[in-house]
């Protein structure tokens, strides 16, 4: 199947990622730690650009752009430097933003996505590094605000500001996209994505092949697949109705969903871009190999992996790749001899992932825990950061456990996914809650007594039973089940009374 | 107690008496001041003298009073660069030399008046008013460290720091008669010196004898890691202080000779040079053929990366603020109302030289003329130890003289100029009279070379009277 | 050189409000500087790398260590407007 794209859409993104697992920002030794923090206590004369003051680039911010860059599948540049880029707005504290021009330290390269119709490559034009501005509130909505509350905690946080080809035939595709690199990023372990702020996506969109329109501050993935089916939608009426699309820059309204033109005399711009004289030059190329050999295994890599080393579907291998933790929790589940891979995909991919999303947690890092083993551990957050008290965790040994006691008939099938439940829920170890709750299959006797039972308080359905009525059977099998509270094997039941009945 | 003290007379007077009682005394002298040369003095100056008597602080320069261009950062210490838009702005951090004068002991007596932001030649455009040439108060004191030069020349202070983007140290030592050093570029840190022009500037020390400003060079100079384009070149000043320049050879450029080059100037530096010849060292005639093009390729650059320099005072976070229906009605008449005349002149012409179209044509030519410029000192240099040349084609001018024409302002940097393309060192020494106000001779040295530089400086003071002259009593 | 509209969008471009009567003004005075700035067309620059920075230094960089920020109080102590700890301006457009 291919898909036709009947709107002629063209999607390009830039992703601003903000790399907030440095310790301190792009120019200054601020800390980058500010996000539950007072407005204004995270800055100094450098990021605040009191008169005088000067930056000094931080050495780990380039090594993560080099980082971001390879993982991307760009050329890393010879040699780099920053520019000003001379604007006006209250975020800016120098009115200009330091960032990269001419010779951005990532080149071209290229995000791997699930397309429309199948797998797509979508082109990455470049990366660059920029400081981030302040952060704005306004009092009121943006065009009738009675002012502009400024807090400069944000200001020179380092970002990297993936640009890519409008190579997105859909908003759908575009999530896709964001995903993945999400994913990518993730495993670079350069940036926290659950921080409010740390992904930023500015959208270009044209239909038709007509002129583009960009579309700004949008906030989340969400949003940007909201903002594209609005544009889309906006810019395919205007035609219908005989209009044109102009170049121009719309502002994403998240509260209304609809986007709004943005053009002002403010928004008017001649950037005057010139090298920071305040900077000296980087030349970055041979430390690519240095940089190189700290990339962990990516996504793809990985998914093929699996694929080859472990028995399980395509589909398993993507949910299970598609993040590092998850990844590294499987094989710890995978690699022991007791574990069926294919069985440990199953469980790891469709139940404890499907408990995770249900209670819309998110995996939160390995622990460094230094008792337990590398990977065996998975903390789990609100996701979604309304509740971000939630965590809970649980350890690759637990399903290790789980798994083998279902495979050896101990607890049901059932038993297990309640166990994982519970210690999401509550926390405690497989054993410990197996026992605790009682999980573990009856004793035989015990569901012989109940059989017995069953046979003499249900006459009439065993006369019926032995006349001939199979249904009979299902009935009396649910009796036993219930005074055994449901632990007894429903087959065990069955066998159990038919030999019963039969003697 | 006496004006015109040295570091080492100012140190036997503390020696004999306390620093408090130097410090009140220039104190006192700075209260009685008609030249205008401070912008105010400092609360904490008596506070760090006390100090100095009781032990608490020592070092190097313990107890001696300096004087501070009002554009270098001062905890606590108002700085304005002599503008309204920086009005009431109280920096909550030291620059790196001032950390460095506040180790070793100094006492920072105040701040000096100065052009807005450094962008003059005379002290003019300062909002606080011009400050007058002690040598003649109807003549401006150079600039744009006019109060620096001026209060040294008229004893309130020993020594100063002044800033040095297209000759602002220089001019005004050679204007009011005393000495002042450009160092080589990176050679002093500039972090929390307010930026004009940041790939030309450097900060630099003004005093009445080249010992001097050894010492602050001492103090100021070398590395810090806040400013990228420091460099760690460790040079040590005052073992520069040797008064022999047998076998150095002295370059001298034609085109720092050329038309409008005031007569007695001229005969001034000549015979420096002579005097040179006559305690061993030799000279030749130099070619520097790109000079005649550093003014235009300076304004150029130094005014672009002024108008984004400049783009931070916007009256968001400091300064004052005018009324306006949004933000950026707010920041632009902030900007018209308090940046003066000049300031905004260059913004302005900044702007457009670095705007679409015409980047290429000004901006972009004018860097690769500064290769040439810098090309011309390279070969210059393969030949000579040190070059020499009038500092200022002319004497100090009158107050009023060039207000109204901003070119003929900007043509009397013509000799100081090619050194900040270049990111030469270069000192003015004292070298004689015209009419009466002082001249100053121009040494210029290789890069990092600022031991050549002092030692042929500290040389010719050693061996003429001309650093003596005072102000009312020309030698 | 300069005309009249160009001292406008210009002034509007570095945020310096002028006025009809300056402009006019300005338009004089920038271009007799901006003439003098064309003898530079006489240089022939075919080939010549221009000079950013004169120290040919590269890769100056600092280590990710945290250093002390500002007090909130030094941040906003030379602002206009505070409110709450934060800086406050007038709205945006």
């Amino acid at each position: 199947m291919v898909y036709e794209n009947p709107d002629g859409v063209r999607i390009g993104l830039e992703v601003h990622v903000q790399l907030n697992k440095l310790n301190t920002k792009l120019f200054c030794g601020c800390s980058t730690d500010y996000h539950d923090s007072e407005p204004n206590t995270h800055v100094c004369p450098v990021c605040l650009g009191l008169p005088g003051a000067l930056p000094v680039i931080n050495e780990k911010a380039v090594e993560y752009a080099m980082k971001i860059g390879l993982a991307l599948g760009c050329d890393i540049v010879e040699q780099t430097q920053f520019h000003r880029k001379n604007y006006y707005y209250p975020d800016l504290p120098k009115g200009f933003q330091t960032t990269q021009y001419d010779f951005p330290i990532a080149g071209e390269g290229k995000v791997v996505i699930e397309g429309e119709d199948g797998e797509r490559d979508i082109g990455i034009t470049r990366a660059h590094m920029e400081e981030d501005p302040g952060r704005l509130q306004h009092m009121g909505s943006i065009d009738k605000s009675k002012g502009t509350l400024i807090n400069y905690n944000r200001s020179g946080m380092t970002l990297i500001e993936i640009v890519s080809e409008p190579d997105m035939r859909s908003p759908k595709e575009a999530r896709r996209y964001l995903d993945k690199l999400r994913s990518i990023l993730d495993y670079l372990d350069v940036f926290n994505g659950d921080l409010e702020g740390a992904m930023r996506v500015d959208a270009n969109v044209s239909v038709f092949m007509g002129e583009r329109v960009e579309v700004k501050n949008i906030s989340s993935f969400k949003g940007a697949e909201r903002a594209l089916l609005y544009e889309i939608m906006r810019q395919k009426n205007q035609i219908r109705r005989g209009g044109e699309i102009t170049l121009e820059t719309r502002h994403f309204d998240e509260a209304r969903g609809v986007t709004l033109s943005m053009r002002t005399k403010e928004t008017e711009n001649d950037y005057r871009y010139f090298p920071e004289p305040d900077l000296m030059p980087m030349r970055v190329a041979d430390r690519v190999p240095a940089v190189a050999a700290t990339l962990p295994e990516l996504p793809d890599a990985k998914r093929n992996r699996f694929l080859e080393e472990y028995d399980m579907t395509d589909m398993h291998a993507k949910a299970l790749t598609s993040d590092q933790d998850i990844a590294d929790f499987y094989e710890a589940v995978a690699q022991n001899e007791n574990i069926d891979s294919k069985d440990a995909a199953v469980w790891v991919a469709d139940i404890f992932k499907g408990e995770w999303n249900y209670r819309d947690l998110a995996i939160h890092g390995r622990t460094n825990d230094p008792v337990t083993p590398p990977y065996s551990w998975v903390k789990l957050s609100g996701a979604n950061r309304k509740d971000p008290t939630i965590t809970s965790s649980i350890g690759s040994d637990d399903l290790i456990y789980i798994i083998g006691s279902v495979n050896n008939g101990e607890i049901s099938d059932n038993s297990g996914i309640e166990v994982i439940r519970i210690i999401l829920d509550e926390g405690g170890s497989a054993n410990e809650v197996i026992d605790a709750k009682g999980l573990r299959k009856v004793e035989d006797d015990i569901v012989a007594t109940a059989v017995s039972e069953t046979i003499a308080e249900n006459e009439a359905a065993v006369q019926d039973y032995l006349g001939g009525a199979e249904k009979s059977l299902n009935f009396l099998v649910g009796q036993v089940m219930k005074k055994t509270k449901g632990r007894a094997d429903a087959r065990q039941a069955r066998e159990l009374l038919v030999a019963a009945l039969k003697s | 107690m006496t004006k015109w003290l040295s570091i080492s007379d100012v140190k036997e007077i503390i020696a004999a008496t306390s620093a408090e009682e130097v410090t009140a005394s220039y104190l006192e002298l700075i209260e009685k001041s008609s030249i205008n040369g401070y912008t105010c003095t400092s609360d904490g100056a008596l506070d760090t003298a006390k100090m100095v008597d009781k032990g608490e602080v020592a070092g190097p320069l313990a107890g001696v009073p300096i004087a501070i261009k009002d554009n270098i950062s001062t905890k606590g210490l108002a700085t304005t660069c002599s503008s309204k838009i920086l009005e009431g702005y109280v920096p909550p951090y030291d620059a790196h030399v001032i950390e460095r004068l506040k180790a070793a002991g100094a006492v920072i007596i105040g701040k000096t008046n100065m052009d807005e932001f450094a962008m003059g030649t005379s002290t003019e455009s300062s909002c606080y008013g011009v400050t007058l040439n002690p040598w003649d108060h109807e003549r401006v004191p150079g600039g744009s460290s006019g109060g620096s030069a001026a209060v040294v020349a008229a004893g309130e202070s020993p020594i100063s720091l002044g800033s040095d983007t297209g000759g602002s140290v220089r001019c005004p030592a050679a204007f009011c008669g005393v000495v002042g050093l450009k160092p080589t570029y990176g050679a002093v840190s500039r972090y929390g010196l307010i930026s004009y022009a940041n790939s030309l500037e450097q900060i630099g020390p003004m005093a009445t004898c080249v010992e001097d400003i050894a010492a602050v060079m001492d103090v100021i100079g070398g590395y810090d890691a806040r400013d990228s384009t420091s460099i760690d070149n460790k040079i040590d000043y005052q073992a520069a202080l040797v008064d022999d320049v047998k076998g150095l050879k002295i370059g001298v450029p034609d085109e720092y000779f050329g038309e409008g080059v005031d007569s007695s100037t001229e005969k001034a530096v000549w015979d420096a040079i002579a005097k040179y010849e006559e305690m061993g060292a030799s000279w030749g005639k130099v070619s520097m053929p790109n000079t005649k093009y550093a003014l235009a390729a300076y304004y150029t650059i130094a005014m672009s990366e002024a108008s984004s320099n400049l783009a931070r005072f916007d009256g968001t976070r400091y300064g004052p603020r005018s009324e306006g229906e949004n933000w950026h009605v707010m920041a632009s008449r902030t900007r018209a109302e308090n940046f003066g005349k000049e300031v905004q002149r260059r913004i302005l012409l900044g702007t457009y030289a670095l705007s679409a179209g015409y980047q290429d044509k000004y901006y972009l030519k004018a860097l690769q003329v500064r290769t040439l410029v810098k090309q011309d000192f390279e070969k210059a240099f393969a030949n000579f130890d040190v070059l020499m040349a009038p500092t200022m084609p002319l004497p100090a001018f009158k107050i009023g003289e060039k207000v109204e024409d901003p070119l003929s302002q900007y043509l009397t940097d013509v000799n100081t100029v090619p050194m900040n393309l270049a990111g030469v060192p270069c000192i003015s020494v004292p070298c004689g009279s015209s009419d009466g106000l002082p001249v100053g001779l121009q040494i210029i040295g290789n890069h990092f070379d600022e031991a050549t530089l002092i030692r042929a400086a500290y040389s010719f003071e050693k061996n003429t009277d001309h650093h003596k002259a005072r102000p009312g009593e020309v030698a | 050189m300069i005309t009249k509209d160009e001292v406008e969008h210009v002034g509007w471009l570095c945020r310096i409000e002028i006025n009809d009567a300056e402009a006019e003004e300005y338009a004089v005075k920038l271009s007799s500087v901006l003439d003098y700035f064309g003898q530079l067309d006489e240089v022939d620059t075919e080939g010549v790398e221009p000079t950013y920075h004169v120290a040919d230094i590269m890769n100056v960089f600092r280590e990710d260590v945290v250093t002390p920020s500002l007090d909130q109080k030094d941040v906003l102590t030379n602002t206009a407007e505070e409110k709450d700890g934060y800086i406050k301006a007038p709205r945006i457009i």
